[in-house]
């Protein structure tokens, strides 16, 4: 592919096609500025702080450190994706729930790694959760509000709620 | 810039040959970020995630070497049976930037940009690792020590791939251990990989030098020691351990730390490992 041809990437099931972009473009830039999918936040553009984070081919990385015309082929989910109608999903909404959410910058990329991990863990120890989200950073709420969103989730699904 | 897809091997070294002025791409942790910073602006890209061959890795039993591909993500070697073959491999690829990091991040890549700072390479070090490298004519198998030549620099050519590298086992115990301004998402400052095979130890430094440091002397000295003390050191066995170990590396003053200090992280870090390698051996020798 030269300087500026077209390409196609699939996200959230969808074929979107990739116009006058610069080959060199990380997909966070891509998803952001060429496709109208904002949702993946840009902080360091360096990998530090996952507020890009989506999921490409099942792994969840940073878009900023994807370059987008290298994910042609690749299956890619952002947080869009996650609930097409617009509804939250249960992540999100114990996100609010719980008090997660302050300026909200880190929220989307938190989201994404969390549903991540439960998709992979559906009852992951403090450690667990704790590692999975160590590529997130967060500089309102200290995690002690996400980690409750985290425990919130998994004891609906697990059915352990009181 | 141009960016170019190839879907297996026989495709990737074609291009390779092709384009010799080409950067070869994997997880992209290392060159994305030049790239986004316009510090680097790639003439073309030769991006290898589609190349299903370097994503394999697999076990000789009989000769006991695992031999993994260029393109196998370290989170592939955290858990599972890579990390119970390799465990110095999976302590090392833990360390590596975040799990987002992880799930992108290669050998690969840690060897075709060369930083005295990549995390795995230590462990190629210490494991007398080969770095397998094709062409589109032919192949060659690299001693690590001879892949890396300084701090950024490798015997690379320039139509050929890295493909694989290839760990012999070592039948004794094995280890890593890194020391970064903090716990997760940090380039270290210092490194350490032991390795105990048949009765010989290994250490090979990181962070501490223009290249990967393997402590020869202090491996030459641990081999003239009785073997009672060998087996079970005294403290301040190991720290001399350590601080023999220190006294091989190069270290230097940068934004990440100091000379001194990194030299005194060596010591802790070359001293801890013997005393984990040699604590599970009391009560099962007096």
């Amino acid at each position: 592919m030269s300087e500026h041809q077209m390409y196609t990437l699939h996200i959230n099931g969808e074929a979107h096609h990739v116009k006058d972009a610069w080959i060199g473009e990380s997909l966070l830039y891509v998803l952001r500025e060429r496709l109208g999918l904002p949702g993946s936040k840009g902080a360091c553009e360096q990998g530090e702080c996952g507020s890009c984070t989506v999921v490409l081919d099942g792994a969840a990385v940073c878009s900023c450190l994807v370059l987008a015309a290298s994910a042609v082929g690749a299956e890619i989910a952002t947080v869009e994706g996650l609930s097409p109608d617009g509804s939250l999903t249960d992540v999100q909404r114990a996100f609010i729930d719980e008090g997660a959410v302050q300026c909200g910058f880190c929220t989307p990329g938190l989201v994404m790694a969390v549903h991540h991990l439960l998709d992979h863990n559906s009852d992951p120890t403090d450690l667990d959760v704790k590692e999975a989200l160590s590529g997130n950073i967060c500089r309102c709420t200290g995690y002690g509000r996400i980690f409750a969103a985290v425990e919130k989730v998994v004891s609906v699904r697990t059915g352990t709620s009181q | 810039m141009s960016v170019l897809i190839p879907t297996s091997l026989h495709e990737a070294l074609e291009m390779r040959a092709q384009h010799p002025e080409a950067d070869l791409l994997t997880g992209g942790t290392d060159m994305m970020v030049e790239v986004n910073f316009n510090h680097r602006k790639p003439q073309t890209v030769i991006a290898l995630r589609r190349v299903d061959e370097l994503k394999t890795w697999s076990i000789d039993h009989e000769s006991r070497v695992v031999t993994i591909g260029s393109g196998v993500p370290y989170a592939e070697m955290e858990h599972g049976q890579l990390a119970a073959m390799l465990p110095c491999l999976a302590e090392a690829a833990r360390t590596v930037g975040s799990p987002q990091i992880r799930a992108a991040g290669t050998l690969g890549g840690n060897l075709g940009t060369c930083s005295p700072a990549g995390d795995g390479l230590p462990v190629l070090s210490a494991l007398n690792a080969t770095i397998h490298l094709q062409s589109h004519t032919g192949v060659r198998h690299v001693a690590f020590h001879d892949f890396m030549t300084g701090p950024k620099r490798n015997s690379l050519a320039s139509d050929e791939i890295i493909t694989s590298v290839s760990l012999p086992l070592p039948n004794g115990w094995q280890g890593y251990a890194k020391v970064g301004v903090r716990n997760a998402m940090v380039i270290s400052v210092a490194s350490t990989c032991l390795v105990f095979h048949e009765q010989n130890v290994r250490i090979a430094l990181g962070s501490v030098g223009p290249t990967i440091i393997r402590c020869t002397e202090t491996e030459q000295w641990w081999s003239t020691l009785p073997e009672s003390e060998r087996v079970l050191p005294s403290s301040d066995l190991a720290r001399e351990f350590g601080m023999r170990a220190s006294r091989e590396a190069h270290p230097i003053n940068d934004h990440r730390s100091t000379a001194e200090y990194r030299r005194h992280a060596i010591s802790v870090l070359a001293t801890r490992l013997l005393q984990r390698a040699t604590s599970h051996n009391k009560g099962t020798k007096s």
